[in-house]
């Protein structure tokens, strides 16, 4: 075995991917949430890049896509952000459980 | 054991640490820190895989915007006793079952897949990836379109990634001014 393969990559993907879903389902603070997300998206990303690399197909199109995701994990980190900071002034937690305003 | 298996195994080991550490990890400057070491992982895995503009970008944006967000938001919302917020027993458990479920299933998709060998040429580097951005190129350089047999390639209109560029850098400044204004300092009225 001189070169890794694509499969240990989809595995650490795999995993990734499941430490941020475990993340989302599991953490209380909002902002965990959050983090459990950014873990998803590098997730995908790290599957669009070993894609580019082991099909010749996907060159350009793995790399583009990959910068075009963390791109949009960043505006979708700053929105989320806000969004933490205006319950934050208005309930003085960050308990996701504590969101019940819309609740009928 | 060659050198890339070696440098592979050492950053995947690290990476995979660090995700179990953010998932572990009560304290929420903790997961950040965590995550930090997570992100930096995951832009290892893009230079051992040969995109190094990839990686860069990983770095820069993640590492130096994300992050910094992240950790202003801790700052600004975590005070005293609400920084430990318990998760129930239940739930932890519920989670964990889910989470290895999803492992598993999708480590046995990746694992029928099969391992293509790379044809060990150079991914495309910063210069054909700009072009692609600026409409110029065409989109693969030896492109078919995927799922279609090899034999003849169909034709492949020269349209490359101009407009998809526009659109996410339109998203981001929108979304940025959108965060601003949500995130304003609440002034309070004061009555004449």
């Amino acid at each position: 075995m001189n070169e890794v393969g694509l499969t240990p990559f989809l595995l650490l993907s795999a995993f990734l991917f499941a430490c941020g879903a475990v993340c989302v389902a599991s953490k209380r603070n909002a902002i965990g949430i959050l983090m459990g997300v950014e873990l998803i998206l590098n997730a995908a990303n790290v599957n669009l890049v070993a894609f580019a690399r082991f099909n010749t197909t996907f060159r350009l199109e793995g790399q583009v896509f990959a910068l075009m995701v963390v791109v949009l994990a960043a505006a979708e980190a700053a929105v989320a952000l806000a969004i933490f900071l205006n319950f934050y002034n208005n309930h003085a937690t960050v308990d996701v459980d504590e969101a019940k305003n819309l609740r009928g | 054991m060659s050198l890339p298996v070696i440098l592979f195994v050492l950053v995947a080991t690290a990476t995979c640490v660090s995700a179990v550490g953010v998932v572990a990890s009560r304290n929420v400057v903790r997961m950040a820190v965590w995550l930090l070491f997570t992100l930096i992982g995951v832009a290892l895995i893009y230079f051992l895989l040969g995109a190094e503009f990839a990686g860069a970008a990983q770095l820069i944006v993640y590492v130096g915007g994300t992050l910094v967000l992240v950790v202003f938001g801790v700052m600004l919302t975590a005070q005293g006793p609400l920084r430990e917020l318990r998760t129930k027993r239940v739930e932890l458990i519920v989670g964990g079952v889910l989470g290895a479920a999803l492992f598993v299933l999708l480590a046995v998709v990746s694992l029928e897949l099969g391992s293509p060998q790379s044809d060990n040429a150079a991914l495309p580097g910063t210069g054909p990836l700009g072009m692609s951005f600026l409409g110029v190129t065409e989109t693969s350089p030896k492109g078919r379109v995927s799922g279609v047999p090899t034999g003849t390639p169909p034709p492949r209109t020269p349209v490359a990634y101009l407009l998809p560029f526009e659109i996410v850098s339109v998203h981001l400044l929108v979304v940025l001014v959108g965060a601003a204004y949500l995130a304003r300092a609440k002034r309070k009225r004061v009555k004449p």
